[in-house]
């Protein structure tokens, strides 16, 4: 675990260094949760009553996801990975005596964390200070902060689990351009990344929300906001624990496969 | 007359050498033009979602929504189609590829311009066009001739714009080399939050992207006399501004490139 934790530090650190990077993030971001509010504010005058969650809520909602957006990102794919799997140098990876699933693991943890956190504050500290209905509230309850701090771990494991997965997926295939934004699209729409998920027609969503996407940023931006009551927290905890296992032992179980078949070319 | 014959031959030429290029990987090209279309396609389905459970917004229905979307998603597919090669003009300045560029007696834009044409959009261009058929057979357009001239104005100008962006995008490539990353926001921010005729975003977008970047021009105003809206035939003229735009960004093209250094490599 030492030698993990060593390495998500290393990661970690380097990933700081993007400062002129993280700026432009911030602009996009802010933009892009500025016009996503003004778009729903104008449903929300056309008819209220049809609203799925106050408006506050929804603002909050955007401002959150906007600013954690580097945790969840479904685009934010290891390019790193992706060449040492086409390119063989997988193979100095192998003579380590670590786990190539855990290493990867840390890895994409550290790079999600570090761009989140240098983006996170400035776009927080704008959107609260922003007026009512257009800017963030401050979370309902403390237990509702508490439980958004789990929820929030538990859906940046998921998404990690999750694209585990497609990198064990990329030693099968030759080409793994087209895969990436195939499946990066189908996620960012089921995770409720185009729209929030209690904006789907309810028979819909229900379906939705067993889904392991579901489990990735809806719990923790809806939990925050509370605009879901206990049970349905519970249930969301949960179906978050049994996906987070599910996919690590899924991506664990492909990767061994991966391994077991691979053969390296020269170098 | 003849100097023009001659540049359209070469950029034919360019353009199938392109395609020609893109056919050799025929998996990855089809898996690239699936990707391209599912990501526009998600868009339509959080439009088509959100009016499940609304059914107007700022007294637009579904369909008329719908068809700015897909008009929106033209004009960009084409300007993406033909003008990538501006999108990628940071490498070519950085790579030193530019010097090439420039020693060769040819015109540097139509060299740009060729140097990639992006075929990966045709999916996106088509799904852009079945929406259209949907939107208008439901009979959102009461079709006259002058319509059907104000949706042709609309593509043209529309294409135009974002093309002028991807351009101002390149020109600032001279001075910084590296692709200024906040200028997505006015590109595919521009086709993100388009979908939606601009009056929606409220007054102060509409006057921003009247005088500014002018989207409205492209998108509001013309949309208004399309869908019967308006009888104002100043609104269907509107998108001839653009080309004040678009000048000005050739001048921002000019001034950068007398401001280039080579940055050798």
């Amino acid at each position: 675990m030492k030698k993990y934790m060593a390495f998500f530090r290393l990661r970690f650190l380097m990933g700081l260094q993007y400062r002129a990077a993280a700026l432009a993030g911030i602009v996009t971001q802010f933009f892009w949760g500025a016009m996503n509010i003004l778009m729903y504010h104008a449903f929300y005058e056309s008819d209220p009553s049809a609203f799925p969650m106050t408006m506050e809520a929804t603002a909050t909602y955007i401002w959150l996801q906007q600013a954690l957006l580097m945790l969840f990102a479904a685009w934010m794919i290891e390019h790193e990975i992706f060449d040492d799997i086409l390119s063989g140098n997988v193979a100095y990876t192998l003579c380590r005596p670590v786990s190539v699933y855990d290493m990867w693991f840390f890895r994409s943890m550290a790079n999600r964390l570090s761009r989140a956190v240098l983006r996170c504050a400035p776009i927080l500290l704008t959107a609260v200070f922003l007026p009512k209905g257009y800017g963030m509230s401050l979370p309902a309850s403390w237990l509702h902060f508490a439980l958004f701090l789990l929820t929030g771990v538990l859906g940046f494991l998921v998404t990690v689990a999750f694209f585990m997965l497609v990198y064990a997926l990329t030693f099968y295939t030759i080409s793994p351009n087209g895969l990436r934004i195939l499946i990066s699209s189908v996620v960012e729409f089921f995770a409720g990344a185009v729209i929030p998920l209690p904006f789907f027609p309810d028979r819909v969503r229900e379906v939705f929300e067993l889904l392991p996407f579901a489990a990735m940023q809806n719990v923790p931006l809806r939990v925050y906001s509370a605009s879901m009551s206990g049970g349905e927290m519970t249930r969301a905890i949960a179906l978050q624990v049994f996906w987070l296992i599910t996919l690590v032992f899924a991506g664990k179980l492909l990767i061994g496969m991966a391994l077991r078949r691979m053969s390296v070319q020269g170098g | 007359m003849k100097k023009i014959q001659n540049a359209a031959k070469l950029y034919l030429h360019y353009v199938s050498v392109n395609i020609r290029c893109a056919m050799q990987y025929k998996a990855s090209l089809l898996l690239t033009i699936m990707g391209q279309l599912l990501v526009s396609f998600s868009t339509f389905l959080g439009i088509h979602f959100m009016f499940m459970r609304f059914h107007s917004v700022k007294g637009y229905s579904y369909q008329e929504v719908i068809a700015c979307f897909a008009i929106v998603l033209l004009q960009f597919s084409i300007a993406e189609m033909f003008a990538r090669g501006f999108d990628m003009f940071s490498g070519i300045v950085r790579k030193g590829e530019f010097d090439r560029v420039l020693l060769r007696p040819r015109g540097l834009i139509l060299q740009v311009l060729g140097a990639k044409f992006e075929i990966t959009r045709v999916g996106r261009m088509l799904q852009a066009i079945v929406i259209f058929l949907y939107a208008f057979s439901h009979g959102v357009v009461d079709w006259t001739a002058m319509r059907v001239l104000t949706l042709l104005i609309m593509l043209v100008s529309g294409a135009l714009l974002f093309a002028a962006l991807f351009l101002i995008y390149a020109s600032l490539c001279f001075f910084t080399l590296e692709g200024l990353e906040f200028m997505n926001v006015l590109t595919d921010g521009g086709r993100e939050y388009g979908k939606y005729p601009i009056d929606v975003y409220g007054k102060r977008l509409l006057q921003f992207s009247t005088y500014a970047v002018p989207y409205a021009l492209v998108q509001y105003y013309p949309l208004q006399y399309l869908l019967g809206r308006s009888g104002n035939v100043l609104y269907m003229l509107c998108p001839l501004g653009v080309g004040i735009f678009l000048l000005a960004a050739y001048g921002l093209w000019r001034v950068g490139l007398r401001h280039y250094t080579s940055c050798g490599s």
